[in-house]
């Protein structure tokens, strides 16, 4: 099976915002909640770059490490998705990923912050696939249709890769290679532990 | 109107025929129309066959070749750059250090990559935050194999302590008198704090834990109901536990206040005394529990309102923070609770009573806070020789 990442070439994005959009139309996400998001680095000033950031689905993943009611589970893929019939809202999860990616309905509230929701790089959860059900609780499951996450689709200039990491790796070498210049793979070191050098 | 010649016009022009010349616009040309048209011909007043010239307010500024010649004057070329222009750098040497590098010195350093977002979460600016990696070791590691060896540990030695020495015996007997010890105020005080520190720590200890014990033998649905039952508890009993801490503090700071009898007392050998060394109404580790219980407790409990209430700090850096704190204390209060609820129960002969009853043997009171007894008849004899009608409310009975 493949090992599935994603890649944002920061020297490409234009901070858009379509992958944010694209994301939050495609598994109507609420309100408030943005599974993706654009972070611009030095905004207005020199050395200025744009990365779009959501879930890495790490190696050895922290959210997993942490979770006091052990509700997240690797797939095939290597993806790292979670069951929000188990989950309890504590937010351990997010003090202890590195990328911000978990995400709560509610925020104070007596500790009550709801169940998780993340990236589900378009997988779904553990629920009978592209099902109501599942649709309801993760949003729609385009993996099992056999396509890859919305975002990465959409991106008008091709910043964000998603795929085998193996693929979408030697795909940024090239362009490296081809422009002369690349700030390298944000999140890869942390996330897989992994050094993108062209 | 006849057309006139030119000739004839400017015979007429010449003697005084000025009304003639203020109707008949200059240089009729011949063969124009005898009856002008009642509309405007098209393009007078913009210059038109009969439109008047409008004077510009300078002459050839627009277009055209100036007169003069000097067209410096009116279009400046760019001046000569002084110093020659490079091109600009290639895209990575303008941002500094690349991806893995900017990760692996915040890494080192501490310390997030904060950018700027557009969507109304600003937290969400946080590109990476490394210290997430020692909060998970701090959760994962520190605080299970740390908190286990703290708790089995001090359960331990509380068994090897009981199997060793057995309960403490009133070394004098039961006198078969008793004396008031703790009112109800401050009894009731106790075991609400008691209660909601056991619920606390039970539920706590869960969370820690329960996903290694409870979670194989229950199943992942039941242990989930469980957890978030006993969190919703957790949350609830912190506030009369803050409450009971606050109260604990008004009564009972004044008797724990450390004395010169206290470090006799210690000197002496403490607990572990051979007989008894005079204490007051507090012996000396009654009152380092009574300072650790109550500013451990507090701080537990801040820390935990912290938590509780995630939008206050809005900062995951600190909320790791007062995580560790929070996790930390509490499990160095359950150590000390259960050494607490050790001499309490089993520990000691005659201790129980004085939070059940509130009255304790007489000669448990001398042996154990002889000062405390003592002050206390002094007092009954004092009321006694004032009015003999309250002495037997107030003293010893």
């Amino acid at each position: 099976m493949a090992r599935l990442k994603f890649l944002c070439d920061s020297d490409r994005c234009i901070e858009c915002n379509a992958c944010v959009t694209a994301c939050k139309n495609e598994h109507e996400v609420p309100w408030g909640i943005n599974r993706r998001r654009v972070v611009t680095l030095n905004d207005g000033r020199p050395g200025e770059r744009s990365i779009s950031m959501a879930c890495m689905h790490c190696t050895d993943a922290p959210c997993a490490a942490v979770c006091p009611v052990s509700c997240f589970y690797g797939t095939a893929d290597a993806l790292v998705l979670h069951d929000k019939d188990l989950c309890i809202g504590c937010g351990y999860c997010f003090y202890a990923c590195p990328f911000g990616a978990p995400q709560y309905p509610r925020i104070g509230n007596f500790g009550g912050r709801g169940k998780m929701d993340k990236c589900t790089y378009c997988a779904g959860g553990p629920q009978q696939d592209n099902t109501p059900v599942e649709y309801l609780q993760y949003g729609s499951n385009r993996i099992a249709e056999g396509k890859l996450p919305l975002c990465a689709e959409m991106c008008s200039t091709k910043a964000l890769l998603a795929g085998d990491g193996d693929i979408i790796a030697s795909i940024y070498r090239e362009r490296v290679q081809q422009r002369g210049y690349g700030s390298g793979a944000w999140g890869w070191r942390t996330a897989y532990k992994q050094e993108l050098s062209a | 109107m006849t057309a006139f010649p030119s000739a004839a016009l400017a015979a007429m022009l010449a003697f005084g025929g000025t009304a003639m010349a203020q109707q008949q616009a200059p240089g009729l040309a011949a063969g124009a129309p005898e009856v002008q048209s009642a509309a405007p011909e098209v393009g007078a007043g913009r210059g038109g066959a009969n439109g008047q010239q409008p004077e510009a307010s300078e002459r050839h500024s627009a277009t055209g070749h100036p007169p003069g010649g000097d067209r410096e004057a009116i279009a400046p070329r760019p001046p000569v750059p002084v110093a020659p222009i490079t091109a600009p750098p290639p895209m990575t040497a303008r941002g500094g250090a690349d991806a893995a590098e900017a990760e692996l010195q915040h890494a080192l350093r501490g310390g997030v990559i904060q950018g700027m977002v557009s969507i109304p979460n600003q937290a969400a600016g946080i590109l990476i935050q490394p210290e997430g990696r020692d909060w998970r070791e701090f959760r994962t590691r520190i605080l299970t194999i740390a908190g286990a060896v703290l708790v089995l540990g001090m359960l331990g030695l509380l068994a090897l302590l009981y199997l060793w020495k057995g309960p403490q015996r009133i070394e004098a007997g039961r006198s078969g008198r008793s004396v008031e010890r703790y009112g109800v105020l401050e009894r009731v005080n106790h075991w609400m704090v008691a209660s909601s520190f056991v619920l606390l720590g039970l539920t706590g200890l869960n969370i820690t834990f329960g996903v290694h014990l409870l979670r194989p033998l229950l199943g992942p649905e039941n242990f989930t109901a469980l957890t978030l039952g006993s969190q919703a508890v957790h949350h609830f009993v912190a506030f009369p536990f803050t409450l009971g801490l606050l109260v604990m503090g008004a009564i009972w700071a004044r008797d724990n206040l450390p004395t010169w009898v206290d470090v006799a007392w210690v000197k002496a050998g403490g607990p572990l005394a051979k007989g008894h060394p005079p204490a007051g109404r507090f012996n000396a580790a009654q009152k380092a529990l009574y300072w650790f219980v109550l500013g451990g407790g507090l701080l537990a409990a801040a820390s935990g309102f912290l938590l509780l209430a995630p939008a206050i700090l809005d900062n995951i850096s600190l909320l790791q923070v007062a995580h560790i704190v929070h996790a930390g204390m509490a499990m160095l209060m359950i150590a000390a609770i259960l050494v607490h609820i050790y001499v309490g129960s089993i520990g000691a002969e005659g201790a129980f009573e004085a939070m059940a009853t509130g009255r304790v043997d007489y000669n448990y009171a001398r042996e154990h806070n002889g000062l405390w007894l003592e002050e206390k008849v002094q007092d009954a004899h004092r009321a006694a020789a004032a009015s003999p009608a309250v002495a037997r409310a107030a003293g010893a009975d």
